[in-house]
């Protein structure tokens, strides 16, 4: 065995190498393997409900199942503004998110801008305190804020769903004051040198600088608020008042559900976020990664 | 010069201070006022003392099945949602082709508003006519009510939310990528493979978006609602095996109008949130790695 372990030694080497090399062909298999695998997993739904939505009504309720639909009907798709008031509550969340997502980042920049740099007193503990809110459960304060806002007569308004939003939300004035600090003090001295304001730095020096961190915002905020049901639900109650979370139940009565229209409401509702995605893909990304890893 | 840096300070935080009072610690204050009254929304609120506290824990089925609801779905749903997500962000992480194409796959699902979400899983697991029973009939395996039956119900909202575990993925993968390649060298060189490379390079080194994933899964389970809501329609069935926590606190206030017991629920919420988090900081505190930072 050695013997010919010595006489076979330069075949060894490549044997050896030719080894290594197959396991490595061998575990790119399994990554690429599993990749693919976990993505159809993942994308399957995504088909499932396209495929539905394009279903004629009969199709839909077949089984077995099909998954490309034998006639593609856009039928349902026409349905679902006159079935429900879907363009109503397509309006009203336009309304409400655009609403929302302008002030939170005119609040949320200017807060984190006095936590990033300006070094008042108490600055720390007060820092300490918007931190220790974002482990809050809203379900605590959920019961007195909507009574604030049933004493004001705000309820089945947008108000309450908008309002707030003035007033900045803790976890993107800590994702902004990550941000500005690394800003280069200098161009803020310089500025404060030529006689600039603080409120004219941030406005004319910082802003400008952060508008991958204000895109990062804006586009996070819109999803959420595009997506919230509980504020809705509690709010309004006023079909007409109702935006698209709330209104596409319309089409889940107790006991007869519209498939087709619902999945092609669904499409609807979905379709600005994927574009958004698309075009805001590296803020996106960026935005949960530095929230995310630098906590 | 101090002072008006402290008054510049203020003007800047104004907003969120005044936030802070209306909308959190005013609040905060009045719900625990609340949580001792049997405020119903209209008339006067009546001191009651620890009344609702002592039917919650004493007289108040309800109140235990949608703990233990909340606590089967944490428990099993954050764990797996957790490993679901660092498996695909370890996957990608392995210099792959068609890297961008794969991350948005995975990810995308996590876009998805639950309303439409909740909608298209309710299609899903249609016990007659859905896709999820028609492919365990295809290959003869026993097939499941999911959605509308007792057992099942939490499982198959476990399931839904492993669809949407690609959120976590890309702070995983940011982690990921951020570990020296350094370290994996002298690993190496140690004559580490690859499964210890693995368990003592890379969990190690990427513990701090581990921690910070698994407080906000823990934080996001307990608060879980919506799906409940719209695959139950809104009454937390079969036999209240899908009413969580926060389901039955919203019930509570804005269906029965029991405000002051709803209060209560929402303090015990916050204490037993709070239990958790510390817990977890005693537990995976000091082992966390954090990169230097300033």
């Amino acid at each position: 065995m050695e013997i010919a372990d010595v006489k076979a030694k330069p075949a060894l080497k490549t044997k050896k190498e030719s080894s290594i090399k197959r396991g490595k062909i061998l575990e790119r298999l399994l990554v690429y393997g599993l990749l693919i695998g976990l993505s159809i997993v993942f994308i399957f739904p995504f088909l499932w409900l396209i495929g539905t939505s394009l279903k004629p009504e009969n199709e839909a309720l077949t089984f077995p199942p099909t998954l490309i639909p034998n006639v593609w009907d856009f039928a349902n798709y026409k349905d679902v503004f006159t079935i429900v008031n879907f363009g109503q509550y397509y309006m009203n969340s336009i309304i409400v998110t655009v609403g929302t997502v302008l002030g939170t980042v005119l609040s949320s920049t200017l807060v984190a801008y006095g936590f990033a740099r300006i070094k008042g007193k108490g600055r720390d503990a007060w820092f300490v305190l918007l931190l220790a809110t974002m482990m809050l459960p809203p379900q605590v304060t959920m019961i007195p804020v909507y009574m604030i806002f049933a004493k004001l007569g705000w309820t089945n308004t947008f108000l309450p769903l908008v309002v707030p939003a003035f007033f900045g939300n803790a976890y993107f004035i800590f994702l902004l004051r990550q941000f500005f600090r690394t800003i280069p003090k200098e161009l803020e001295e310089s500025a404060y040198l030529d006689g600039c304001s603080t409120l004219g730095i941030f406005w004319r020096i910082v802003l400008p600088l952060s508008a991958p961190a204000i895109i990062t915002v804006a586009l996070l905020s819109f999803m959420w608020t595009w997506n919230d049901f509980l504020g809705p639900l509690i709010y309004l109650n006023d079909d007409a008042k109702y935006t698209l979370a709330l209104g596409i139940l319309q089409f889940k009565g107790a006991l007869l559900i519209e498939w087709g229209p619902m999945m092609a409401a669904s499409v609807l509702i979905i379709l600005p976020l994927i574009i958004m995605f698309f075009v805001g893909q590296r803020y996106f990304i960026e935005g949960i990664a530095t929230t995310g890893g630098k906590g | 010069m101090f002072k008006s840096k402290t008054f510049s300070f203020y003007m800047f935080i104004l907003p969120w201070l005044i936030g802070f009072f209306i909308f959190t610690a005013g609040p905060m204050i009045y719900s625990l006022y609340m949580s001792f009254t049997d405020y119903s929304g209209l008339g006067a609120a009546n001191w009651v003392g620890i009344e609702n506290y002592q039917k919650i824990f004493t007289e108040d089925p309800l109140f235990w099945q949608s703990l233990w609801n909340t606590f089967f779905y944490t428990i099993f749903g954050v764990p797996l949602g957790l490993v679901v997500g660092y498996l695909l962000a370890v996957l990608l992480n392995a210099k792959v082709k068609f890297m961008g194409a794969f991350r948005t796959i995975f990810y995308l699902p996590s876009l998805v508003p639950t309303v439409a979400s909740s909608l298209l899983w309710i299609l899903i697991f249609q016990p007659d006519f859905g896709i999820a029973n028609s492919i365990l009939s295809f290959f003869h395996l026993p097939t499941s009510n999911w959605l509308l039956s007792e057992e099942m119900v939490k499982p198959s909202l476990i399931i839904m939310s492993l669809w949407g575990a690609g959120g976590g993925m890309v702070i995983y993968l940011a982690g990921l990528q951020s570990v020296p390649a350094t370290l994996y060298e002298a690993a190496e060189l140690d004559g580490a493979g690859k499964l210890r490379k693995f368990w003592h390079v890379t969990v190690p080194m990427t513990s701090n978006v581990i921690f910070f994933n698994l407080i906000m899964g823990l934080i996001g389970a307990f608060q879980i609602f919506t799906q409940a809501y719209v695959v139950s329609n809104g009454n937390g069935g079969p036999n209240y095996k899908s009413l969580f926590y926060v389901f039955y606190l919203y019930q509570d206030a804005f269906k029965f109008f029991k405000m002051g017991y709803a209060s209560a629920l929402a303090w015990i919420l916050f204490i037993i949130i709070l239990i958790f988090t510390l817990i977890q900081f005693k537990v995976f505190g000091k082992k966390v790695y954090y990169e230097y930072d300033e």
